[in-house]
């Protein structure tokens, strides 16, 4: 039998009600986190991705109207108080963002910033503290980390600040760490640093690791299972294998073969969705990917697809029951 | 006509950075490239390496210290304010962000016809009306959004006012800084392919900067490998990707994510170490040595100088070294 799992979201849907009308950012998402997983949550922009990332924290910004559950060991986090969650925040749950720049206090040594969530939720003291903050940037392979202490975000290169990041992150040794496309503002050979040292600290810290991210080349290298969102709904789910080699939404299927590749033959042109990605405060009553989808029939207007298991551990949300195919001809 | 759209020799762009001292940063050091007609460059390299500079150099947004670089006969880098306004009718730029480039006050009517206003003024309403709506149907906009506002579209759809709007004096030269990297990936190959095409239609000579590598194999004929300012190596599509002679060139090309997981997971090289230098302390000799895993004595001596090696401009003091396989 399975464990339990940490983190069981149910139905979740987020939406912002405005004058203009009221725009779904997530409608109906459901996932489990095993303990230890690395689940990749991968979508463009306007998918839910990221709401679905804030709301597993209770940060959706305000006026967000929250629907479902998200439980984290059976504890409701729908609806808890602030300071249920902020005990859980960076104790059990730590997060690292995008941008580590915007998640670093400019005016803070690198030393108070690191050591903040154990002496906050540990009550840990000042000298412990350092030597578990020297601990720490040893483990995310920072150079001299006595001296970086001292220092502030600005005199750190953007690859030691997102390592600086994670290493926050995990200084409270939470059960889950939350990544909202933690390499896209790096560089290539830096984004391959930060994903290589992703992999080892999930083995030396066997946290659960969730990591959004819209290049499906990152979830390929780390993840062991993958959500596909589009739209604010889940609408392909499979262990990561399964997902590159026996894709069966034809949104996965198109944004695998959007990407170019480095080797093999020389395509006249590159493989693309057509269209646009849909606006969520004016979504289609059927299915959102339908105005973009070649195998698209009736059906798909009439109402959203529900996510159904086709395989052991594969579950997809698509009218569609006949072939599709996974490489271009 | 010559059988080069540009030519550039040279190139170096100093700042000076404010403070007590003087302090230059250089930006860009002796870099020197062509662009065939009708053919497209890319210039490739990691955020700081001066790609973007470069663009900006040619397009005269920033000044160039040294260089010279050819184009229709005569020099962009030395010309007059005058000749340089009526030149850029035939150079034309697209930048990363679309949204950020478009004047969120003017219609997209208007934001592809104001090129035309400012250089064939004695074209009439209905001519430039006509000209306005046929590059939106090459760009594959529609002519219901002729009186829509920027903030209206997606992304990709403002890339393509921004490319409709660089065309639409049918330019000689495209400078594309960025062009695809903000955008969603299923949108990016659309916008591609349609520089690609538009490309083909109209003649075009094309620079495309970019950090992804894959888009650069896709869009370039030859592609320039930057680091630091300076170049690394300069090669044809095809050499440069199966047999990459600069241990940049090779360590870039090992860092891209590969989109199956098997592959992915069976990658055994390490990746490069450490981050790009400050540009204001640049190591001595190889601007690359401090990272590169072949390095020895006399690479932090001297600057290696661009030589040929099999197919490819490179330098670096150990191309050619079958022992380190380069």
């Amino acid at each position: 039998m399975s464990p339990a799992p940490l983190l069981c979201v149910r139905d979740l849907s987020v939406s912002y009600p405005s004058r203009a009308g009221t725009t779904r950012a997530l409608d109906g998402v459901s996932l489990d986190l095993d303990p230890g997983e690395f689940l990749g949550i991968v979508g463009e922009s306007g998918s839910g991705k990221t709401q679905l990332l804030l709301a597993m924290l209770g940060l959706n910004a305000q006026g967000a109207q929250l629907a479902g559950s998200i439980q984290y060991r059976g504890q409701q986090l729908l609806g808890a108080s602030q300071r249920t969650l902020a005990t859980l925040r960076g104790r059990r749950i730590g997060m690292i963002f995008q941008d580590p720049m915007t998640a670093l206090n400019p005016y803070l040594t690198i030393g108070t910033q690191v050591t903040e969530g154990v002496r906050l939720h540990l009550g840990v003291g000042r000298r412990a503290a350092r030597r578990r903050a020297i601990e720490l940037l040893e483990a995310v392979q920072i150079p001299e980390p006595e001296r970086r202490l001292a220092q502030h975000p600005h005199e750190l290169s953007g690859g030691m600040r997102q390592r600086i990041v994670i290493a926050m992150a995990l200084i409270c040794e939470p059960e889950i760490l939350l990544a909202d496309e933690p390499t896209t503002a790096l560089d290539v050979t830096v984004q391959a640093q930060i994903l290589a040292l992703l992999r080892e600290l999930r083995i030396r810290t066997r946290a659960a690791i969730v990591l959004v991210t819209h290049d499906l080349g990152v979830i390929a290298a780390v993840a062991d299972r993958v959500l596909v969102m589009y739209a604010g709904r889940v609408v392909e789910q499979a262990g990561v294998e399964q997902l590159f080699a026996a894709a069966r939404h034809p949104y996965t299927i198109g944004l695998r073969r959007s990407i170019a590749e480095l080797d093999g033959p020389l395509p006249e042109r590159l493989l693309s969705i057509g269209g646009n990605p849909p606006n969520p405060a004016a979504l289609p009553p059927g299915c959102a990917f339908a105005p973009r989808c070649a195998q698209a029939f009736e059906r798909c207007q009439s109402a959203p697809p529900p996510l159904v298991s086709i395989a052991p551990g594969h579950t997809r949300a698509c009218y569609f029951e006949g072939p599709l195919e996974m490489h271009s001809p | 006509m010559s059988a080069l759209a540009l030519e550039v020799q040279g190139l170096t762009v100093r700042f000076a950075l404010a403070g007590g001292r003087q302090r230059l940063l250089q930006a860009v050091t002796d870099v020197s490239f062509s662009v065939p007609r009708g053919e497209t460059l890319g210039i490739v390299g990691e955020s700081g390496s001066g790609k973007s500079t470069i663009a900006r150099a040619l397009l005269r947004l920033v000044p160039a210290s040294a260089g010279t670089a050819w184009f229709r006969g005569v020099d962009l880098l030395a010309l007059e304010r005058e000749p340089l306004r009526a030149i850029r009718e035939h150079l034309q730029i697209i930048f990363q962000d679309p949204l950020a480039s478009l004047d969120p006050r003017m219609r997209v009517g208007q934001l592809i016809a104001e090129p035309l206003l400012e250089f064939r003024p004695r074209l009439d309403a209905e001519a430039r009306r006509s000209l306005v709506l046929a590059m939106m149907e090459r760009v594959g906009l529609l002519h219901s959004h002729l009186n829509r506002y920027p903030h209206e579209f997606s992304g990709g759809q403002a890339q393509r006012i921004g490319i409709a709007r660089a065309l639409v004096l049918e330019p000689e030269l495209l400078v594309c800084d960025e062009p695809i990297s903000a955008l969603d990936v299923s949108i990016k190959s659309q916008i591609a392919n349609l520089l690609k095409d538009l490309q083909a239609q109209l003649q075009l000579s094309l620079i495309f900067i970019a950090h992804d590598l894959a888009a650069v194999r896709f869009s370039c004929e030859r592609v320039l490998v930057l680091y630091l300012g300076r170049v690394m190596e300069i090669a044809p599509r095809a050499a440069l990707f199966s047999t990459p002679r600069h241990p940049y060139t090779r360590a870039l090309l090992q860092s891209v994510p590969i989109p199956d997981p098997q592959r992915a997971r069976a990658r055994r090289d390490a990746p490069l170490g450490g981050e790009i230098p400050s540009p204001l302390a640049p190591p001595s000799g190889c601007v690359f040595r401090t990272r590169c895993p072949f390095a020895e004595a006399r690479c932090a001596e001297r600057v290696p100088e661009l030589r040929t090696v099999g197919e490819s401009l490179v330098a670096c003091h150990r191309a050619g070294d079958a022992a380190i396989g380069l």
